[in-house]
């Protein structure tokens, strides 16, 4: 097992440069994923420290080893790869058993090793098939047997789970977890979906065109997000955003709604200032029927556009101040489009962020 | 009912097509087979005789010169010099067309089109209209009516399409598999032995029948570069039975089987592993 560092990673092709210099330290039996939009250098990253893409400049550390020239081989590490790369013209045996082949192992350990993994994720019974005569999940936890059972330094995921239909992803993503508790090495892991990265990180890390937008563990970034733009993508649905500027007496939004300024954020909210107040749909909902308790934040009203029920709870579409927000109901509480509410905002819970840096006023 | 029985006079249609195709395809090989099996009297008979009356080997026993009238043809030296032609350059072409296939499948370089369009425009010139400064070149060599002559054109014949084939097998092996097996703890040089070459290996057995019968049947080019029994092949051969103003059709005939009857082994032998082989599994995405 082994800590992983990247210290200034920079990835170009040709003069494209796709990752700019990333920095990050990821402790030893750390999960930490990879999370951003498509086309943001998750998978470049992954590669460059699985050794398939040559870095540009900086450095990797493996465990304290500068493995920047290495070849795959000799990084010690293992990759889960999205389509899950399983070799087709050998069983599931072989499939496990392979890289401690090509290690010279003797028969006895390779055996039992595999047998060891087999156990481990269920698949005794699969030994003798091949992988076409597989399902998705089965090739998926071949896939993750494969990684195991070489007692490796570091796992590499790259989004393992997004060839699964959804029933199937959340069963995997439990079993990622579990195998992480068990065999407890590092993981990094890449996924472009939010509630994957929320419910299996030790640490989260957001990134978008190359940067690193926020590390933290995923109640920080929920909780604290640096920007506008990590605001936006963890939790959902996402959170609503509503322009706003700075008065002496409060915030004043689009319409001339005026709203106390959070308590907490006070301080640091210099009138005339253009902002952006960032409410999650879980903190606006009608008096009585949300997680609010009575007379706690500050009344709005809402114009309902749409109104999904989703059983427990309803997600409403609605205007304030000329724009949509997104909120919710819990309970029973049908609402129907048209429908005007006078609803409740947390806003000890609201984030205000600088209009034009994007930066959350809270880090200044 | 009458539903199934215009189902069934469809299938019948359908079989009666693929029957009529196929015999006018498959006469003449036959009339040929059938003809090396009777002497060149009944060959030549008019009206023509359809059933043979009587079956006999005696053209195989006369062109390999036993038996009463002998016809001197080096059978067996021509046979030699088109299995040691055809076997040599199909294995030199495949391990071209291995190699290249692969580069092209896998790796960026500059001018890769260029040299991939180029290599399959010199398959669009006619071999033919090559013969004339082949010759030249060769008859400077020394290397006209010897074996490695012909190897090499053939070898240059076939490496085009080899690659050109190979190449479609590689790229449809993904990459990953490859880096799989590298973070598994290959070399790139053990990743493809172990991995991508057996996956491919249904594709290089069809570029290896293709590049042998190429070379195994080829007429025009070995008929201007081989002069002897040092060199000349099997279909070079065929041309000993014509005499100024008799043609031997029964000895033709039954040097034609010998030249086939290899071909059609090979092709039996491989058709099993072609079939299974181009059935692909085990990678989803
Ligand atoms: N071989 C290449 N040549 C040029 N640009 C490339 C190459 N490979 C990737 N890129 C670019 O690098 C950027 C990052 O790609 P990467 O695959 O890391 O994205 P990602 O975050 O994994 O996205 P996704 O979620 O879609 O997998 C993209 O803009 C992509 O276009
Ligand atoms: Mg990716």
């Amino acid at each position: 097992m082994a800590g992983i560092t990247l210290r200034n990673l920079v990835k170009a092709y040709g003069r494209v440069r796709v990752v700019h210099g990333i920095d990050l330290d990821i402790g030893n039996h750390e999960f930490v994923v990879l999370v951003g939009p498509s086309g943001c250098g998750k998978s470049t990253t992954l590669r460059m420290i699985a050794g398939l893409e040559e870095i540009t400049s900086g450095e990797i550390r493996i465990g304290g080893r500068l493995v920047n020239d290495l070849p795959p081989r000799k990084r010690n590490i293992a990759m889960v790869f999205q389509n899950y790369a399983l070799y087709p013209h050998m069983t599931v045996r072989d499939n496990l058993g392979f890289g401690l082949k090509i290690a010279g192992q003797p028969k006895e350990v390779v055996a039992a090793r595999v047998q060891e993994a087999a156990d481990i994720l269920g698949l005794a019974q699969l030994l003798d098939r091949t992988p076409a005569e597989l399902s998705g999940g089965q090739r998926q936890r071949v896939a993750m047997g494969r990684a195991i059972v070489r007692h490796p330094d570091a796992f590499l995921f790259d989004e393992p789970l997004s060839n699964l239909d959804a029933k199937l992803r959340g069963q995997m993503r439990a079993e990622i977890k579990k195998l992480h508790q068990k065999v407890n090495n590092t993981v990094v892991y890449v996924t472009h979906d939010q509630v994957e990265a929320m419910t299996l990180a030790d640490r989260i890390v957001i990134m978008r065109d190359g940067h690193i937008e926020q590390t933290g563990t995923p109640m920080e970034v929920f909780n604290r997000p640096a920007n506008i733009f990590v605001a936006g993508f963890i939790g959902s649905p996402p959170m609503n955003q509503l322009p706003c500027s700075a008065e002496a007496g409060g915030l004043r939004l689009a319409d001339g709604t005026v709203l106390p300024v959070p308590a907490r954020l006070a301080g640091k909210v210099r009138p005339g200032a253009a902002l952006i107040l960032g409410v999650r749909p879980d903190d606006i909902s009608p008096e009585g029927s949300g997680l609010l308790a009575t007379g706690e934040g500050a009344m709005v009203r809402l114009t309902v556009d749409i109104a999904e029920p989703l059983g427990m709870e309803s997600l409403l579409y609605s205007r304030l101040a000329g724009q949509e927000v997104q909120s919710k109901v819990f309970g029973p509480r049908l609402v129907s489009p048209g429908e005007v509410l006078d609803c409740r905002i947390a806003l000890d819970r609201a984030h205000l962020f600088d209009a034009a840096t994007g930066r959350s006023l809270e880090a200044a | 009912m009458t539903r199934d029985l215009r189902r069934q006079l469809k299938a019948a249609a359908l079989w009666l097509t693929a029957f009529l195709l196929m015999v006018v395809m498959c006469v003449p090989g036959l009339w040929v087979v059938l003809s090396a099996f009777r002497p060149n009297r009944e060959i030549l008979a008019k009206p023509p005789v359809w059933l043979p009356e009587q079956l006999t080997l005696d053209n195989f026993a006369k062109i390999f010169g036993f038996g009463a009238d002998q016809v001197a043809i080096p059978v067996a030296a021509y046979f030699w010099n088109s299995m040691v032609i055809a076997l040599t350059s199909t294995v030199i072409a495949l391990a071209i067309g291995t190699a290249g296939g692969y580069a092209f499948a896998r790796f960026r370089f500059r001018f890769k089109n260029a040299v991939f369009l180029g290599l399959m425009l010199f398959r669009a010139v006619p071999g033919i209209a090559l013969s004339l400064p082949v010759f030249i070149l060769w008859s400077r060599l020394g290397l006209i009516d010897a074996q490695l002559g012909l190897i090499i054109v053939y070898v240059a014949l076939n490496v085009p399409f080899t690659a050109w084939l190979i190449d479609g097998f590689f790229r449809q092996i993904p990459e990953q598999l490859s880096e799989a097996a590298q973070v598994d703890g290959c070399t790139r040089w053990q990743a493809f032995w172990r991995i991508e070459f057996p996956l491919a290996r249904s594709g290089i057995a069809a570029a290896g029948v293709f590049a042998f019968l190429t070379s195994w049947n080829e007429f025009a080019l070995a008929s201007q570069l081989t002069r002897s029994t040092d060199s000349k092949t099997l279909p070079v051969g065929l041309m000993d039975f014509t005499a100024q103003f008799t043609i031997d059709w029964a000895g033709m005939c039954a040097m034609a089987v010998i030249i086939i009857v290899p071909a059609l082994i090979l092709t039996f032998l491989v058709q099993k592993h072609l079939i299974s082989g181009l059935t692909f599994g085990g990678v989803k995405g």
